[in-house]
């Protein structure tokens, strides 16, 4: 690691007043603490919000806030998380080992970065880690790829399982800007695809916080799946992930939501096949035509072509199993 | 006018040549790490308490938790396997919790509890995990085993051992080489069953 000054910070105001430019924070440091280890992220100064950052989870009837800082497996204990938005626990669940789960905070999850082998590779140009210096994977090693939304300058995927939940599930970020104010970004609108900026994965205002994610009430705590596709049967990134939900009456599908992981820069809502389901019978039919759109116009790279038939099946699988739930 | 040009005296061509040399053979990633200031490593004085006795020690705010227990405090049954979070030698509990100690940077441990594979045991009596993994043969080369029975007794305490899907689940954060798994499955169901 490069050398770095530590500093356990009491509140925001604190934390940003401490340093100027954009200020390193640390909660969990599951992620950072091994880009640091592998002189992929070199911060001058570490700021320790750990002990300031809400661990609250707050439920109403009008949805459930919780606390940046919470950690994951908090996320998959907390009774009103299992009852009312238990896609989020199973999303949780399907990510990491139990000690990581442990560590890692919520806030930390969403910015987590990319699983590229090139990101972590210093002596590998990356557009990501270093602007201007290529991007290796577009023609190297890319079977963990995206297979849409990418650009010339990256193809790397978001590896995060909660994100793809989240997604589903209409969330938003509730944010602490630099200036102290608070601001509210729409969960769809965080995360970011490539362009030609790829080093910026969302769009998190520069030196802001994460206090807390809100995830508005609905009725997909009934019929819902995440479907996790990998190399091994636990502890590995997904090749492809699919966050299903739907809200029946009786057999006919009254709301639907499909995300996945594992394809994008960011986690991806599959809104045509989404738009497409409306009013249909919840049977098989429907999913594999819903799945031929989701499939539709990818653009796999040299190594990830399979990517494509395992989204389809995935997707199906995936709705299948929201009968089956509870 | 070219008189001019021999001014530069041999000792200087000498100088200049050998500083050249020297500097070429510094491999580019060395010299592009360096060309920022150099920032200075950063003494912390903490207090951290491991398996409930108080240490005060010093430490380089870049230490983790694991290299401060085994390098440091000379508790060596935490192992370093991956040192990057991948393999789960080096878990701990934190808290009462189980975590990566290679992932917990020193600094951020003062007014937390943590307890190591050495505070684990009862004096000279076993914790029983411990003794069922003898019992049921849960290691062979006996590097992983720490960070297992660590992870092991939290995965009973966290009550994920209602079939042996489930426990393999939950204690897929903890590699073995040697492929003791079945063992380790047992000696945990032998745990839970109690």
């Amino acid at each position: 690691m490069k050398p770095f000054t530590y500093q356990k910070v009491k509140n925001a105001s604190e934390a940003f007043q401490t340093i100027n430019g954009s200020p390193q924070f640390i909660a969990g440091g599951t992620n950072l603490v091994d880009l640091m280890k592998k002189h992929v992220a070199m911060p001058d100064v570490l700021l320790d919000i750990s002990g300031f950052v809400s661990k609250e989870i707050k439920s109403t009837s009008a949805g459930i806030q919780l606390g940046a800082m919470l950690s994951n497996t908090a996320l998959t204990t907390n009774a009103e998380v299992l009852l009312k938005y238990p896609l989020i626990s199973a999303a949780v669940l399907a990510g990491a080992s139990p000690q990581i789960r442990n560590m890692a905070s919520v806030g930390g999850n969403l910015l987590q970065r990319t699983r590229c082998p090139y990101f972590y590779d210093t002596s590998t140009p990356c557009n990501k880690r270093t602007p201007q210096s290529g991007c290796s994977a577009k023609e190297g090693a890319n079977r963990m790829s995206a297979i849409l939304g990418y650009s010339e300058d990256c193809v790397a995927v978001h590896p995060s399982d909660l994100c793809v939940a989240l997604a589903a599930l209409d969330a938003k970020v509730n944010v602490k800007l630099k200036s102290g104010k608070d601001s509210v970004i729409d969960f769809k609108d965080f995360h970011k695809l490539p362009e030609n900026t790829p080093a910026k994965d969302n769009n998190l205002p520069e030196g802001a916080l994460i206090t807390s994610v809100y995830v508005p009430a609905n009725s997909f705590f009934t019929n819902y799946s995440y479907l996790k596709i990998r190399d091994r049967s636990s502890y590995a990134f997904a090749l492809i992930s699919v966050a299903a939900a739907l809200k029946l009456d009786g057999n006919i599908i009254k709301d639907v939501r499909l995300a996945s992981g594992g394809v994008a820069h960011k986690p991806w809502r599959w809104a045509k096949a989404e738009e497409f389901l409306k009013g249909k019978p919840a049977n098989d039919a429907s999913f594999t035509q819903a799945a031929e759109i989701v499939i539709d116009g990818l653009k796999p790279l040299s190594e990830n072509a399979f990517k494509v038939p395992m989204l389809k099946g995935a997707i199906q699988t995936a709705l299948q199993n929201c009968l089956q739930t509870r | 006018m070219a008189e001019n040009h021999l001014n530069y005296s041999r000792r200087f061509f000498l100088k200049s040549s050998v500083a050249f040399t020297g500097l070429a053979m510094i491999p580019g990633s060395v010299k592009a790490f360096y060309v920022d200031k150099v920032q200075l490593k950063q003494s912390l004085s903490i207090k951290v308490s491991i398996n409930k006795k108080m240490y005060n020690t010093f430490i380089d705010s870049r230490m983790t938790l694991l290299d401060l227990v085994r390098e440091k405090l000379h508790l060596t049954g935490s192992k370093k396997g991956c040192d990057h979070g991948q393999c789960g030698a080096c878990t701990v509990h934190i808290d009462g919790e189980r975590a990566l100690s290679c992932l917990t940077l020193a600094a951020m441990v003062p007014g937390r509890e943590v307890t190591t594979i050495e505070g684990l045991a009862d004096g000279d009596k076993l914790h029983p995990m411990q003794q069922a993994f003898i019992e049921c043969d849960g290691f062979q080369c006996g590097y992983c085993t720490p960070g297992q029975i660590m992870s092991a007794v939290a995965c009973v305490k966290e009550g994920r051992t209602g079939s042996v899907e489930e426990i393999k689940e939950f204690m897929s954060g903890n590699l073995c080489r040697c492929g003791a798994y079945n063992g380790i499955v047992e000696s945990i169901q032998k745990v839970a069953a109690r």
